[in-house]
């Protein structure tokens, strides 16, 4: 036990690290379609709790990437698993500094349209986010466009994400997938 | 000495008014406003009437005699949303078609020192009428003067938002209303 907690230090990610990613992943997961859903329903109070709820996951997303970038500069992640090609470290490195910097510019982009077009955010009802645009239509049009560009982005960075996953499980059959899905391991070691 | 008499008694019948600039009763229309804010989601958002006609009344050395008239275009109403702005227009919350214009009617004028003022009087709304009685401030505004007021109005006492919008924990019953009226010394 003592061995192989020592081992997953070494090996794998800490634990509040994989959670973090798993957080940030489901609320990412459950917000996007959010965002694509919301924007085309007719106004209604549902409409206006849709919008809220979307601007409170942004506004935690943007925090837990922070939390998430500051536990990673105190817990270096892991190195790639061995025999991994010098092009796929660095196509790998490349996307995961893109994706932290999306989940923080994405929130940003959204904060930033919400004070143009005129509607201040309001984290769950009570913290007020100061307004750091005037309101202006033109500009609130630029950024709704500029947040939807890096939305899909985003999504086509998380697929080649997950498909590099579980290329590296299926194909690679190595620990890469395992050490951000602990069950994975524990079967693996189980037999 | 009648001659005098006759003279002074003119002169102060008629100096007072003419010092004092008489009566404000014109309406400077583009230095007026009469907007709200509501709530939605608990995040404050600001709207606003383009249209609305008001004939006010005020002198100061009178002021019991002030009366004021305002009528709103509801249709000119501006939320800061295109969509919201043709959501409140319909069935569920103003309903304009039935009810194109928001009146108040003043009764009653009462100072209550320090440029401070009650305006009691009536107002209608989507087919109900209620006696209201609103705090305004008076300020000095150029040559003229503005009267400034901010007061809390309960929608679903009005009928304001039914149906599904009739939830309070999405758009809050209480909506501020803030109002400016500014007067020139007019004709009169």
């Amino acid at each position: 036990m003592n061995g192989a907690s020592a081992a997953s230090a070494v090996n794998g990610y800490t634990r509040t690290a994989v959670a973090l990613h798993w957080v940030v992943a489901l609320i990412v997961f459950g917000s996007f379609p959010l965002g694509l859903y919301m924007v085309d329903l007719p106004l209604s109070p549902w409409k206006l709790k849709l919008y809220s709820w979307h601007k409170w996951a942004g506004v935690t997303v943007f925090m837990l990437a922070l939390v998430r970038l500051a536990w990673r500069t105190a817990h270096p992640a892991p190195p790639p698993a061995a025999g991994v090609p010098a092009w796929q470290r660095r196509a790998a490195s490349a996307t995961h500094v893109l994706l932290y910097l999306l989940l923080l510019v994405i929130p940003l982009t959204g904060w930033l349209m919400s004070s143009a077009k005129g509607f201040q955010t309001v984290y769950f009802g009570i913290v007020p986010l100061p307004d750091l645009l005037p309101k202006d239509k033109a500009l609130g049009d630029a950024l709704a466009l500029v947040h939807r560009s890096l939305n899909y982005l985003l999504a086509t960075l998380v697929v080649v994400h997950m498909g590099a996953a579980l290329k590296h499980h299926l194909v690679d059959r190595d620990e890469t997938l395992a050490r951000m899905l602990p069950f994975l391991r524990k079967r693996a070691e189980s037999p | 000495m009648k001659r005098l008499l006759a003279a002074a008694a003119v002169a102060a019948l008629v100096l007072p008014a003419t010092a004092q600039a008489a009566e404000y009763n014109r309406v400077l229309a583009d230095r007026s406003q009469i907007g709200f804010v509501s709530k939605q989601m608990g995040v404050p958002v600001e709207g606003r009437f383009g249209r609305f006609a008001a004939q006010v009344s005020f002198d100061p050395a009178r002021p019991d005699a002030g009366r004021a008239q305002i009528e709103v275009d509801l249709a000119s109403i501006d939320t800061g949303s295109q969509e919201a702005d043709d959501e409140v227009k319909s069935k569920n919350w103003f309903n304009v078609k039935a009810f194109p214009t928001a009146r108040f009617v003043s009764s009653g004028l009462r100072a209550l020192g320090e440029g401070r003022y009650e305006i009691a009087g009536r107002m209608t709304l989507k087919g109900r009428t209620r006696d209201l009685r609103l705090p305004v401030t008076l300020r000095q505004d150029g040559s003229g003067v503005r009267f400034e007021g901010v007061f809390q109005l309960k929608r679903l006492e009005w009928g304001i938002g039914e149906g599904p919008w009739a939830d309070v924990d999405t758009v809050a019953d209480e909506v501020q209303v803030r109002f400016r009226i500014a007067l020139a010394a007019g004709a009169a």
